[in-house]
């Protein structure tokens, strides 16, 4: 399943990157999953996510709870709590 | 309802003008102006530079617009988010909601930035007068004020 992925503030800084496309393997299934995954992608993938529950994370633009499926999921998002306003 | 997203500044006058004269039938106008503070839980301030998800950020601002014209009779609101970087005193974000009397105005203005402030995807990072930079941290207490209007 290929996803394009997008990254914002510290996440996006610890990973090194703002977006890629990701060929997610088939038992990745859901936000938490494919967090899981790719922090085993390398140092700065574990650094972003080595408290996985403070990342939040949105589907196609909406906000959604880590066991949100991503099965069809044009885009991912993962970024830190948001402090706009 | 209009959301704007944009490195400009805003002219707060300006805004309050254009929503009475597109509809005259408005008798209360609430606004909300957010501004950068100079002093920071680390230190003295030198810049704010804010972060977005384009796309995302006018959906959620959109949707918290029409959810608040939900609630309360609001005839015209708008919604402006600076972005980029900023300095101690510049304006980051204003809120205008006009209606025909001012409790549904202050309510509906109230709402929005609570959850604003807990959905629209926006990140703050502070680069104090050191040089030194960090990503501000979101509160508690934002998400349980946006919480209040559940009930």
């Amino acid at each position: 399943m290929t996803v394009r992925v997008v990254y914002f503030a510290w996440v996006r800084e610890r990973i090194g990157r703002s977006d890629e496309t990701i060929e997610f393997p088939a038992d990745v299934k859901t936000v938490a999953d494919a967090i899981r995954w790719l922090s085993t992608r390398g140092p700065e993938y574990e650094a972003a996510f080595a408290r996985p529950d403070v990342v939040r994370a949105a589907v196609d633009q909406t906000h959604v709870p880590h066991d949100t499926s991503i099965t069809g999921a044009r885009e991912l998002a993962l970024f830190p709590p948001v402090t706009g306003g | 309802m209009t959301v704007r997203v944009s490195e400009a500044d805003f002219d707060i006058a300006a805004e309050c003008r254009r929503l009475v004269e597109a509809d005259r039938d408005v008798g209360a106008v609430v606004t909300f102006t957010g501004t950068v503070r100079e002093t920071t839980a680390r230190g003295k301030l030198r810049a704010m530079t804010l972060e977005h998800y384009p796309g995302m950020t006018e959906r959620e601002l959109e949707r918290v617009e029409a959810e608040a014209a939900k609630r309360w009779p609001v005839q015209a609101s708008l919604i402006v988010h600076r972005i980029g970087e900023l300095k101690p005193g510049d304006n980051i974000v204003l809120v205008v909601v006009a209606s025909a009397h001012r409790h549904a105005a202050f309510e509906a203005a109230s709402f929005i930035m609570d959850y604003l402030k807990t959905d629209a995807p926006f990140w703050k990072k502070e680069t104090l007068v050191d040089g030194s930079g960090a990503w501000v941290d979101a509160r508690e207490s934002d998400t349980q004020a946006r919480d209040r209007w559940r009930t």
